[in-house]
C-alpha cells in the first residue's frame, strides 16, 4: 500500500531524513513513534505530497508522489499536526467545501458529511465558526476532513494531542473502528496509545528507523527477562527461597525481607513469555503455603523507546536494555 | 486544469471574504471615498464628467488592491491551513487562479458598487457614457494587474502587512514610471529607456482606455502582465514544496 525507499529531506544544512525505508501493507494500523524532530511529520508530509524528498521513491497505493501526486492525494486523507482549518468558515460549510474539493459527487455529499458527522460526533457544532470551536471539536473536525472522501489511507499526526481523556478514547476507538478497513498511519509520542490501536510501530529517531515491529515484539525485544514480586508465607524465608531457585522457570531468586503478616517478599527473575505465575501458584499450593501478593513486570514501550532513541547507533534489530 | 478545482477554491475565497468584515469595511470605504471626491469635484468645476476622478483611481488602487490581496497566501501559509489546501486533489495552478479569481470577483463587486455615480449623473443631466464604459472597463483590467502583483508578492511572506506594503511599493512602480517627471528626466539620459517606461506604466495604458479607446495593445500589456505574476505565483508556491 505504501512503499517508502531510502528516502532523504534535507531542509538547508538540517538532514530531517537520513536514507529511509519501509513499507506498509493493506490494512495496517502502524504508530509512528519517535522523539520531537525526529522526522515524523517530514514523513507524513512527504506521503501527502505536501513536500518533496531529495532523495529516494516514495508509493502510496501503488502511486508515485511525484509522478501522480494527484491520484496519490485522492485515496489519502490527511489530518496534519496542528489541525490548520479555515476559522472564518462554519463547520458544514468547511465540510461541504472539503468534499467538493475530494471531488465526492455532488449528489453523494450529503450522506458523506453525515456519515463523518456522525462517526466525529460534530453534530451539534454544525452552524458554530470553526474558529470558535473548542481543541476537542476541532480535532474531530480535522479528522472528520480527512475521512470525508472515504480514503482507502488515513494519515493522521498527532491526532490525539491536547485532547482530554475521555476524548482520547474516543478518538483512539474510533482510529481502531476505521483502522479495521483502512490503512492508518499515525503519529504520536503517547507510547500507550500505540499499545492501545497499532498492529505495528515504526519508531524512527534522527531520520533514520530504529525499530519496526508489533508492540507486543518490541517489549519482549527490549526485555529478555521478566521480574515478578511475590509475598509468600508459611515456612521460613530461606527455605522458601531454596524451592524457588529450584524450579526450572527461575532464573535467579532474592529473599527481600519479612513484609507485613508475616509474609516473605522475594524477586524473582525469569525469561521472558514465561507463564511464571502459574508456576509460583502451583508451587505455593503443593506446599501449602499462603500467597499473598504475586505481581510480574514487563519492559514497557517507555523503557524500549528509551532505549532505542538514547542509545547511539543503535540498529533495527537486536536492542537491549 | 480543472475547473472544478479551480471553481472550489474560487468560492470557498470568495466567501471568506464576506465571513469577515474586511469584506465590509472595504467595500463602504472604496465606494464612500470616490464619492465624497466626485462630489468635491463636481463642485470646483460644475462639470459632469468622471476624468478627476478616474484620474486618481490609480492611486486610490494603489492601497486598496493590496488590501485585498494580501491574506490570500500569507494567511495560509501562516496558519498552516495550505497544508491541507495542497493535499487535496487541487493542483497548485488551479488554487492560484481560484483565489486569484475570487479577488478579483470581489474587486469588481467593488467597482460596479461605484456605478452609482454616473448613474446619479443622468439626473442632472447626460453624461457622455463611452469614456465612462471605457474607464470602467480600463479600472477593472488595471485592477487585475495590481491582484495579480499582490497576489504573487502575498506568496512570499507569511505576514499580512509586509505582504502589503511590498505589494503597494511594487504597484507604485507600475505608476511611478509613467509620471511626466521621470519620463522626462528618463529621456533626457536615454530616449529608448523612457519608451520603455511609459510602456510599462498602467497610466499610460489606464488613459488611452479611460479616453474611450479600447485597443488591443492596452488589453495585451495587461493581459500578459496578469498571466506573468500568476505564473511567478505558482513557481513561487511549487517551489516552496521542494524546499521543504
Amino acid at each position: 500500500m505504501i512503499s517508502v525507499q531510502n528516502v532523504t529531506k534535507r531542509y538547508g544544512s538540517v538532514v530531517a531524513l537520513d536514507g529511509i525505508s519501509f513499507e506498509v501493507s493493506s490494512g495496517e494500523v502502524l504508530g509512528f513513534l519517535g522523539p520531537n524532530g525526529a522526522g515524523k511529520t517530514t514523513t507524513m508530509k512527504i506521503l501527502t505530497c505536501f513536500i518533496v524528498a531529495n532523495a529516494g521513491t516514495v508509493s502510496v497505493a501503488g502511486y508515485d508522489v511525484i509522478e501522480h501526486s494527484l491520484d496519490v492525494r485522492r485515496r489519502v486523507g490527511y489530518l496534519p499536526e496542528s489541525v490548520p482549518l479555515y476559522g472564518d468558515m462554519r463547520v458544514i460549510d468547511y465540510l461541504r467545501f472539503i468534499a467538493r474539493a475530494r471531488e465526492v459527487p455532488a449528489r453523494e455529499r450529503k450522506r458523506a458529511i453525515g456519515r463523518v458527522v456522525s462517526d466525529c460526533g460534530l453534530g451539534p457544532m454544525l452552524g458554530a465558526g470553526v474558529g470558535e470551536l473548542s481543541k476537542g471539536y476541532r480535532q474531530r473536525l480535522g479528522l472528520a476532513q480527512a475521512m470525508i472522501h472515504d480514503p482507502d489511507i488515513l494519515i493522521l499526526d498527532e491526532a490525539t494531542s491536547g485532547l482530554d481523556p475521555s476524548q482520547i478514547v474516543e478518538i483512539r476507538a474510533l482510529i481502531r473502528e476505521v483502522g479495521r478497513e483502512k490503512t492508518v498511519i499515525f503519529s504520536t509520542h503517547v507510547l500507550q496509545e500505540v499499545s492501545a490501536t497499532c498492529s505495528r510501530v515504526l519508531i524512527i529517531n534522527e531520520g533514520r528507523l530504529v525499530a519496526d515491529d508489533a508492540p507486543e515484539a518490541l517489549r519482549a525485544q527490549a526485555s529478555r527477562e521478566q521480574t515478578s514480586l511475590v509475598q509468600i508465607k508459611g515456612a521460613g524465608g530461606t527455605e522458601i527461597k531454596q524451592a524457588l531457585d529450584a524450579l526450572a522457570e527461575v532464573r535467579s531468586c532474592r529473599l527481600l525481607g519479612a513484609g507485613p503478616g508475616g509474609y516473605h517478599e522475594l524477586r524473582v527473575e525469569s525469561d521472558f513469555g514465561v507463564a511464571i505465575g502459574e508456576r509460583l501458584f502451583k508451587l505455593v499450593r503443593e506446599k501449602g503455603w499462603t500467597l499473598n501478593e504475586l505481581r510480574t513486570e514487563r519492559a514497557t514501550l517507555e523503557d524500549v523507546f528509551l532505549a532505542l532513541t538514547k542509545g547511539e547507533g543503535r540498529g533495527g534489530g537486536g536492542a537491549t536494555v | 486544469m480543472n475547473l472544478r478545482a479551480v471553481s472550489t477554491v474560487f468560492r470557498r475565497e470568495l466567501g471568506s471574504y464576506f465571513n469577515s468584515p474586511i469584506a465590509y469595511v472595504f467595500l463602504v470605504a472604496f465606494v464612500l471615498i470616490p464619492n465624497v471626491l466626485f462630489m468635491f469635484f463636481y463642485e470646483a468645476q460644475r462639470q459632469l464628467s468622471m476624468r478627476d476622478y478616474f484620474g486618481l483611481l490609480p492611486f486610490v488602487f494603489l492601497f486598496f488592491v493590496p488590501a485585498i490581496t494580501m491574506r490570500l497566501w500569507s494567511e495560509e501559509r501562516r496558519a498552516g491551513s495550505i497544508e491541507i489546501l495542497l493535499t487535496l486533489p487541487v493542483r497548485v495552478r488551479e488554487a492560484v487562479l481560484g483565489k486569484f479569481l475570487a479577488a478579483y470577483a470581489f474587486l469588481t463587486i467593488a467597482i460596479c458598487a461605484t456605478f452609482t455615480i454616473p448613474v446619479s449623473m443622468t439626473m442632472f443631466g447626460r453624461p457622455d457614457w463611452g469614456p465612462i464604459i471605457g474607464a470602467y472597463l480600463g479600472a477593472i483590467l488595471m485592477g487585475g494587474l495590481f491582484l495579480a502583483l499582490g497576489a504573487y508578492i502575498s506568496s512570499l511572506s507569511t505576514n499580512q502587512i509586509v505582504a502589503f506594503i511590498l505589494s503597494v511599493s511594487l504597484s507604485f512602480m507600475f505608476i511611478l514610471t509613467g509620471f511626466y517627471i521621470v519620463l522626462r528626466a528618463v529621456r533626457g539620459v536615454w530616449p529608448f529607456l523612457a519608451d520603455v517606461f511609459s510602456y510599462l506604466s498602467v497610466l499610460t495604458h489606464f488613459g488611452n482606455i479611460a479616453k474611450g479607446v479600447v485597443d488591443t495593445s492596452d488589453v495585451i500589456y495587461y493581459v500578459s502582465f496578469i498571466i506573468l505574476f500568476l505564473f511567478l505565483n505558482v513557481y513561487a508556491v511549487q517551489s516552496r514544496r521542494y524546499a521543504g
